[in-house]
């Protein structure tokens, strides 16, 4: 059975606690990545689980049996690492045969298992090669071919893909992809491209300072972030976030005061229990849609700066307050510096957070 | 045939070969050939003395110009010791022997422990190593005149004076110091992600260290090496307390023939020292590829 869990994973560094209280179960087949900022943790979680880095506190279990205290060697993992880590003096066929050698296999064997990931990865041409003989994203699929080479009880990848070109990214992406859904093992992918964790995982984990701030499908993080961090962390371009204050509550409608504007908004009961105080507005760029005429759920600012994005344009709109307004039109849709926009919110992908910054649901 | 194809006997040999001023320029070039003429000069004219007869080898204003001989070379393996006396073995191809023996063994066996040390105090750090390792250092740090009597002394006790062990230990000791702390950099600076690697991917420890860490030391090993051996070659203090008739090395032997009937033989002596100074040329060498980037470890970063 492949699977991992962690739960209440704790590390410490001295005084510093990197990673705090993590809970994350993947399932067999499953593909779970870690997306945050650089430092949050999401190297040191993928460290506790391989066995590099001992567990402070807490329990990781691979497979259904607890790691805590075995060497990595035990643990029947594969990972793939930041900077590849392939052994600059062994040749490329060495490195992925590497992992063969404690399996007792015969030369010969080995030597088929290498030619059968080389042929997957297209490494055929480079296997005689020595690693700082090799282009970026040759060594990163010879790391990968390493990694896959043979049957272990799951993957774990840290930032696979970030030393790759743009054009690259997209073609590993699939492939690796594609590899791992043949291979039905659970797997944890660290990032931090919210695209690359949005198109390879099933699930995704989004931490901040140590801690995971919501764990869910790509439509869950996305669509219903559970806090404000999560909001503005996943979706390209970030997502609004407007001050605001909530004046009053009547039949599930509020009538939110945003700075000069003030709107109404379909909202939930439980709303009601936060009349009178602070509260932060999350609207989408994409879910802002210039109309004629002001409404009660219309923002209403002046075109500051174009940026044309290909298909859409990025305009920012800045409104009486000053606050900067995110919004992405389609291309036919012209706009010029200094127009005013009336700005419609799509109310179903508008988000409210307390003043405490978790959804209010 | 390709460019790459056409390739100097130098080349070839895998020496590098340098032609032309490069990016320096004429007057930089020059002036570090002059430095290294100055530098060279000495062991040029050890050379060329050594085939010089006694009376050219004495001669005032100095000869650049003679007629070589290889009497001198002769003379090193046997010689008479009087006028008129039949020639007698010198007993100088064994003390190269010994030399090559003595210094070898101990560099090599210094290099095997030293790196085990080395990779320990890098990657299984004690509590309080770096006291260790200045504490390894400092039987260094006395001149070698005010350690000689207790070790004389306790090599006498031991029974080791005059033995090949004795020798062997007692180099091998004075070459630890450096190798450890040599080899400790050199394995700091290796990236530890490609051990954890190499651990999940089921390497023990021995397996991790003799395929992995090891190669990529190559120049450390060498540069090391090359110290080491240039050290221990060259001493003659120890040697010449430490080392008995069968052991003597070629330093002890060569302050020896100093002296005799017709004054200083600078001829022989001259070709003793080219005799001695072959065996460092050409390990230096072979090993000068790695050498360069040894000598250099820290300041290029790969
Ligand atoms: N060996 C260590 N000793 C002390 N602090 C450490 C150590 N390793 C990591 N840290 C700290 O723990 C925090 C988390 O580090 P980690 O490498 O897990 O971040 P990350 O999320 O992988 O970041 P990045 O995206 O930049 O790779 C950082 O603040 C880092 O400085
Ligand atoms: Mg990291």
């Amino acid at each position: 059975m492949s699977t991992i869990e962690a739960t209440n994973l704790t590390k410490t560094f001295g005084s510093f606690t990197a990673v705090r209280d993590v809970d994350m179960s993947v399932g067999e087949g499953e593909v779970v990545c870690l997306l945050g900022p650089s430092g949050c943790g999401k190297t040191t979680t993928l460290r506790m689980i391989a066995g590099l880095e001992s567990v402070t506190e807490g329990e990781v279990k691979i497979g259904g049996r607890v790691m805590n205290k075995l060497p990595p060697e035990k643990r029947d993992i594969a990972m793939v690492f930041q900077f590849y880590a392939l052994y600059p003096s062994v040749s490329i066929g060495g490195n992925i045969e590497m992992p063969l050698y404690h399996l007792g296999l015969s030369a010969e064997e080995r030597r088929q298992e290498v030619a059968r990931v080389a042929e997957i990865l297209q490494l055929g041409e480079v296997l005689e090669r020595l690693p700082g003989q090799l282009s970026e994203g040759e060594k990163q699929r010879a790391a990968v071919a390493r990694a896959i080479v043979r049957d272990p009880n799951c993957f774990l990848f840290d930032e696979p893909l970030s030393r790759l070109d743009v054009e690259q990214r997209h073609s590993m992406r699939g492939q690796i992809k594609e590899v791992l859904s043949g291979l039905s093992k659970a797997t944890v992918i660290v990032t931090h491209d919210q695209m690359e964790a949005l198109t390879m995982a099933n699930r995704i984990a989004i931490m901040r300072d140590g801690m995971i701030e919501q764990i869910g499908t790509p439509h869950e993080v996305f669509s219903q972030p559970r806090n404000v961090f999560v909001a503005g962390f996943i979706g390209s371009p970030k997502m609004n976030l407007l001050d605001g204050r909530l004046l009053t509550v009547k039949d599930g409608k509020a009538t939110i005061e945003l700075g000069a504007d003030s709107v109404v908004f379909p909202v939930p009961a439980a709303a009601e229990a936060l009349v009178e105080s602070h509260l932060t507005i999350g609207i989408r760029p994409r879910a802002l849609e210039p109309v004629d005429s002001p409404s009660e759920r219309s923002l209403t600012g002046q075109v500051e700066l174009i940026e044309p994005m290909g298909a859409e344009t990025l305009v920012h709109v800045r409104d009486e307050d000053e606050r900067d307004l995110r919004v992405v039109l389609p291309r036919e849709r012209k706009v010029k510096p200094g127009e005013v926009l009336h700005l419609a919110c799509d109310l179903t992908q508008t988000h409210i957070f307390d003043d405490s910054g978790l959804a209010v649901r | 045939m390709s460019a790459t194809d056409k390739k100097s006997l130098a080349e070839r040999l895998g020496l590098k070969v340098y032609s032309g001023v490069g990016n320096a320029g004429w007057g930089r070039t020059l002036f570090a050939a002059v430095i290294s003429f100055i530098y060279f000069f000495p062991v040029f004219w050890i050379i060329l003395t050594a085939f010089k007869t006694h009376n050219d080898a004495l001669a005032i204003p100095p000869k650049f110009i003679f007629s070589p001989t290889f009497e001198n070379f002769v003379a090193v393996f046997s010689r008479a010791y009087s006028a008129g006396a039949a020639a007698q073995d010198t007993g100088f191809a064994l003390y190269f022997f010994n030399s090559v023996f003595i210094a070898g063994t101990s560099v090599l066996l210094a290099l095997a422990i030293g790196t085990l040390a080395a990779f320990g105090f890098s990657r299984y750090p004690l509590r309080g190593n770096d006291t260790y390792l200045f504490i390894i250092l400092t039987t260094r740090m006395l001149p070698a005149i005010v350690v000689i009597i207790p070790i004389f002394l306790m090599f006498r006790v031991a029974g080791l004076s005059g033995t090949y062990i004795g020798v062997i230990l007692l180099y091998t000791a004075f070459n630890l110091p450096f190798t450890i702390w040599m080899m400790k950099s050199f394995f700091d600076e290796l990236s530890p992600d490609v051990e954890d690697a190499a651990r999940i991917d089921g390497s023990s420890d021995r397996r991790v260290f003799f395929k992995i860490c090891l190669p990529q030391v190559k120049a450390g090993l060498a540069a090391t090496a090359v110290f080491g051996l240039i050290l221990t070659w060259n001493e003659f203090l120890f040697a010449l307390l430490l080392t008995g008739v069968d052991t003597r090395t070629v330093p002890v032997a060569m302050a020896q023939t100093i002296g005799g009937d017709i004054g200083v033989r600078w001829g022989l002596l001259a070709a003793i020292e080219t005799l001695f100074l072959i065996p460092v040329i050409v390990v230096t060498f072979m090993l000068q590829n790695h050498l360069l980037r040894g000598v250099t470890f820290g300041t290029i970063k790969r």
